[in-house]
């Protein structure tokens, strides 16, 4: 009987009785949310037009914000701060970029047309190269990102806002809709789907495979850094960035690995789910459920729909 | 299968080789595997540890031609925080020099779990400064493990004690209500007992709060805080889980005067991220920061004028980089406690233990190792591994950007610490087959 | 020259469907078992055995296990970490609540809880497919690791960190830390052998093929009157039975103190995933050849970096880390199907040499 009222009535009373926590729980749930979109965002680029499942993908996000943060430090206090930042954006951009030509011409290339678990383990190995040559090239120490963002918090009627989440949040919408302009308005979005579709297909009307390739994987490096700058403002920049990646799996496996939109759902619903059920039901039993809870939520959803929520529909045959 | 093995014995003879080739060192030294984890998750924290240990030993070395003239060999092996790796480390650099290894430094909870019943075996001892096991400093089931100046345990009765005073008297802690936001494993859950003991005894309720590894996302357990307002938060956070925690502290606008992290939660790094949101933030110690000591003064002449510190000449006197620093101390005193004891300069490991149990330190001792005001003395004994010291309470400034005592130096309940460090050792013995020695 | 099967003639159905129809074959592969049974226990050292051969061996064992899942049936799997802590800790439970109990039965029985377990985890799989399938173990993954860290029976009520005691066969230690590295090594070796030799005979059985036509199209194998549910959860109780021994030697001989959170996390799953796919999914000699890799390579570059050139051990851990990096996109490039694919046109190969024409 305890068991029932803890499970069915005692959270649902909390939730009445203080309705703005209720209202602050939904609203961290659904920033949190967004962090996680970030940084499924890149893989389902990735996939999308590759076929790739990146496990390098939250390695990409501590190498691009290392990065960053090293050349800021290298420019040093000499030149004015807006400029600073300017320029190592625009550098680490183009380091991420080259970083894509290198995965393109050493990886992707000599390995096309493999099985999609190959292709996995290659990602693999690409992250311990990174890890190793971020580590190197930047050091381990914790870095500073300063970007000037915003790090005070709204009191919104007794509801705590952080503005970084808020920037985070708009920063996320606004590159979603960048992205969806960009396949569905542009010439090479357009032929970013056609790969996507079907790779000879492509090939055979002269769509260079090699060229979108490229510009996929800048494009996830770019979001990458995003995610990298998001996570990093919070934490501090240091390996343990890399880790992030584990916390989008639930969202892409949720929201499907091949949907953009997908990522962005699966992230809220993730992020506000594990919220509320951590501090609504699993407070009281000691709790940290959210690591697993994220993956069973993903599971009852999958039970449905065996592909994700917005994923392409398997069609068996014999 | 051929392959395999093909590479195996390739590898094989080129350890050989290189055994070969070091092995004509003639002199006797001291050979002290450090296990380091510089990079991984944890390096941040990990580099100011080995750098200070580091920089100790070859300052001996530089001034004093080593320990009684015998030169230190440190031998660093690289664990990326890794229990597996660690387990290679260990195996691979037991045996190292004449000396084979004096005294062993695991540098992580569950790496010291691992090496206690190994390193026991092949009688070397263990020095795991202020982590690892509490209830290892019952001598009598432990004799080879030591985790001096004090533990877990003390420290956590140490903050109820420094709480209890802010709240102008122990009484005062009934009906207060204590949160502890703790690392989800071994290390996080070692307050729990202790602080559940206390909090029966003064009446105070008692919050747990766990995060999972490695603890980048805490927002439900800060709502939680948010929602349960205890009047003090505790911290037993590692990595990145500490910055973190005290961004989303200060993002629930908690007070950071009355939030009161671990030793390990307490260090330059930590704060780095909040920039001054986290100004007034507290952490438990058990030594000074800062480098305005006789022997840090002499650590930047004798090595790093002479170009061979393996830091940054800035961090020197980081509180992790002084807690690294003070283990070399320990382990270096032990080693010159055993030389004394047993007549001969050519210690092993099993000497070494000696030397440990027989280590006490007085304000003078402290004054001739150039650490006038550094820490407390204490005394350790066959019996106590711990040797009880006491802890004091640091603050962070952030104007200045650094750490600064702010309580006196707390004595810990012994009374209560000391009965659950024997309860816990006897299971342990008990479930392992060992009998007690008896100390006299 | 060496390696001709010219002359070798089969008069026999048994001889044709021998484990190892060429004799060379079986010259080779007793030569390397005599080696191990008989040369290397007298020359073994505690460096070998904790930091080489035990690791090489209880991974070999694991990969083995999730290869049957993975390799043969199809079904991929991230939930390793999980179950290996199953085994783990049900042999845990096992020795410190029936301290008489023979440890060769608590290693067999920690494997059945295990098994047990996979079932449980493997019933999504009816529904959910491909990369999707991993989201059911890492559930089970992530939802383990929670449960030995936070239910106290598992550990006895202390803290989360277990400890082996010291148990013995025939009288001699094989667990705790007085064991003597041979005792410990012969001891793995056994497990390890037998479980090999079994499961050698499964996969090329009617089990097997089952397995595999799962694989291929579980559609197709299902008109084959193959029934998918059986079929499933067998390959999941089968491999999970073995990664819960593993997880279970892992504790008691190998490490002697583990945690769950720490020695069984995610990262150990994508470590025997990986072990398998640079290996060769589907092959037994894969499983050996792929843990190798990724047990040893890391050991031995490190070796050769600070001993043979006199690194510092940080940066021969980063250059480590490229190099290892590095050689698994090589391998793939070079042979996408693996290590054991390299043997198998090794000894092609060899037939042939040397006259190739």
């Amino acid at each position: 009987m305890d068991f029932f009222q803890a499970l069915l009535i005692t959270p649902f009373v909390i939730m009445w009785e203080d309705p703005l926590f209720l209202t602050e729980t939904l609203i961290k749930g659904l920033m949190a949310g967004v962090l996680y979109s970030l940084v499924a965002l890149g893989f389902v680029l990735i996939f999308k037009a590759s076929g790739v499942f990146n496990f390098a993908q939250g390695v990409f996000a501590l190498f691009a914000a290392l990065t960053l943060t090293g050349i800021m430090d290298m420019m040093g206090d000499g030149l004015p701060k807006p400029l600073v930042i300017i320029i190592a954006l625009g550098l680490t951009v183009a380091v991420m970029v080259l970083l894509a030509v290198l995965v393109e011409r050493f990886v992707l290339r000599p390995l096309v047309n493999q099985e999609l678990i190959i292709l996995f383990m290659a990602t693999l190995g690409l992250s311990y190269v990174l890890e190793g040559a971020g580590d190197l090239m930047w050091g381990s120490d914790v870095k500073v990102i300063d970007l000037g963002l915003p790090t005070d918090v709204w009191d919104v009627g007794g509801v705590f806002v952080e503005q970084l989440d808020l920037v985070a949040a708009i920063t996320a919408g606004s590159m979603v809709a960048v992205l969806a302009v960009f396949f569905n308005k542009t010439r090479i979005g357009r032929a970013l789907r056609a790969v996507a579709d079907d790779h000879q297909a492509a090939l055979s009307v002269g769509i260079s495979l090699q060229q979108i390739w490229v510009i996929v994987w800048s494009v996830a490096g770019i979001v990458a850094l995003v995610a990298g700058i998001m996570w990093g403002s919070k934490s501090g920049v240091q390996f343990s960035l890399s880790l992030i990646a584990l916390k989008a799996l639930p969202v892409l496996i949720l929201g499907g690995f091949t949907s953009i939109p997908g990522a962005i759902i699966g992230g809220l619903i993730i992020g506000v789910g594990e919220k509320v059920a951590e501090v609504f039901w699993f407070d009281l039993h000691g709790g940290a459920v959210e690591n697993w809870f994220a993956y069973m939520l993903a599971l009852v959803f999958l039970m449905f729909r065996p592909q994700g929520l917005f994923g392409d529909k398997i069609i068996e045959r014999v | 299968m051929k392959l395999n093995k093909l590479v195996l014995g390739a590898a094989a003879a080129a350890v050989m080789a290189s055994a070969g080739l070091t092995s004509i060192a003639s002199a006797y030294e001291y050979t002290i595997p450090q296990l380091v984890y510089r990079t991984g998750a944890y390096a941040p924290n990990g580099i100011p540890l080995a750098n200070g240990y580091l920089d100790y030993m070859e300052m001996l070395n530089q001034r004093d031609g080593g320990i009684n003239g015998v030169k230190v060999n440190v031998i660093e092996c690289e664990t990326g925080y890794n229990t597996k790796v660690s387990v290679e480390c260990y195996e691979n650099l037991k045996g190292e020099g004449e000396s084979g290894a004096v005294i062993i430094n695991p540098h992580s909870t569950g790496v010291t779990y691992a090496l206690i019943p190994k390193a026991t075996e092949d009688q070397i001892p263990i020095l795991s400064m202020g982590y690892g096991r509490t209830s290892a400093a019952d001598g009598t089931v432990f004799p080879y493990v030591f985790n001096f100046p004090t533990t877990y345990w003390s420290q956590a009765s140490a903050f109820i004690k420094y709480v209890g005073e802010r709240e102008g008297g122990m009484e005062n802690l009934k009906g207060k209500k204590i949160a502890l936001v703790y690392h989800n494993s071994a290390y996080g859950k070692e307050p729990i007992k202790t602080l559940e003991v206390l909090a029966e005894k003064y009446g105070f309720s008692f919050l747990k709060l766990p995060v999972d590894h490695p603890g980048q996302e805490q927002k439900a357990t800060w709502l939680q805080v948010r929602r349960n307002k205890p009047d003090w938060v505790f911290m037993w956070g590692w990595g990145v889980m500490n910055q973190v925690a005290i961004k989303e502290a200060a993002a629930i606008r908690y007070p950071m005067d009355r939030f009161i992290g671990v030793w390990w939660s307490g260090s330059e790094n930590d704060v780095a991220p909040a920039g001054a949101s986290a100004n007034g933030y507290l952490a438990g110690t058990m030594h000074a920061p800062g480098s305005d000591f006789q022997v840090i003064r002499d650590i930047k002449k004798y090595v790093y004028d002479a170009g061979l510190g393996s830091g940054d000449r800035d961090r020197v006197g980081e509180v992790l980089y002084n807690r690294g620093m003070l283990e070399a101390i320990f382990s270096a005193e032990a080693i010159r406690k055993a030389a004394e004891i047993h007549g001969t300069n050519e210690v092993r490991g099993v000497h070494v233990r000696d030397g440990l149990e027989a280590l006490s330190f007085s304000e003078a001792d402290f004054t001739r190792l150039g650490l006038e005001g550094f820490m407390e003395p204490f005394a350790v004994s066959c019996e106590d591994h711990e040797g009880g010291g006491p802890v004091a309470i640091q603050q962070w400034n952030a104007s200045e950007g650094k750490w600064v005592i702010v309580s006196d130096w707390i004595e810990p309940m012994h009374d209560i610490v000391r009965g659950l460090v024997k309860e816990d050792s006897a299971a342990y013995a008990k479930e392992n087959n060992i009998t007690p020695r008896t100390c006299s | 020259m060496f390696y001709r099967e010219t002359g070798q003639f089969k008069s026999t159905y048994g001889d044709d469907q021998a484990l190892f129809p060429i004799i060379q074959d079986r010259w080779l592969l007793g030569a390397i078992l005599l080696v191990a049974f008989f040369v290397v226990p007298f020359i073994i050292n505690d460096y070998w055995a904790n930091a080489i051969l035990l690791p090489f061996l209880i991974y070999s064992l694991i990969a083995l296990g999730l290869n049957i899942l993975v390799g043969y049936c199809g079904q991929i799997s991230l939930g390793t970490g999980g179950f290996m802590a199953v085994g783990a800790y049900g042999s845990y439970k096992l020795m410190t609540s029936f301290p008489e109990l023979n440890i060769v039965f608590v290693i067999i029985a920690s494997g059945g809880f295990a098994a047990a377990v996979g079932v449980l985890f493997g019933l999504p799989s009816l529904r959910i497919k491909g990369f999707y399938l991993a989201v059911a173990t890492l559930a089970a993954q992530f939802f383990l690791i929670w449960m030995f860290n936070k239910v106290g029976w598992f550990y006895n009520y202390e803290l989360s960190q277990i400890t082996s005691p010291p148990r013995e066969v025939f009288g001699v230690l094989v667990t705790g830390a007085k064991a003597s590295p041979a005792a410990q090594y012969l001891f793995t070796l056994c497990i390890v052998a037998v479980f090999t030799w079994i499961a050698m005979n499964l996969v090329r059985g009617r089990v097997g093929r089952g397995w595999m036509a799962i694989r291929d199209m579980d559609i197709a194998a299902e008109l084959l009157g193959i029934r998918p549910l059986q079929t499933k959860l067998l390959a999941f109780a089968v491999s999970s039975f073995y990664i819960g021994i593993g997880g279970a030697l892992i504790f008691n001989l190998w490490l002697g103190s583990v945690e769950a959170t720490e020695a069984f996390d995610i990262l150990q799953s994508f470590f025997v995933l990986f072990a398998i796919i640079i290996g060769g999914l589907g092959s037994v000699l894969g499983s050996f050849l792929g843990a190798a890799f990724m047990a040893l390579m890391p050991v031995i570059l490190k070796l050769l970096l600070v001993d043979g050139f006199s690194v510092s051990a940080v940066h021969a851990k980063h250059v480590e880390f490229i190099l290892v990096g590095s050689l698994i996109i090589f391998f793939l490039i070079k042979e996408p199907h693996g290590l054991a694919r390299i043997w198998g046109i090794t000894k092609e190969k060899l037939r042939l040499w040397p006259f190739p024409y």
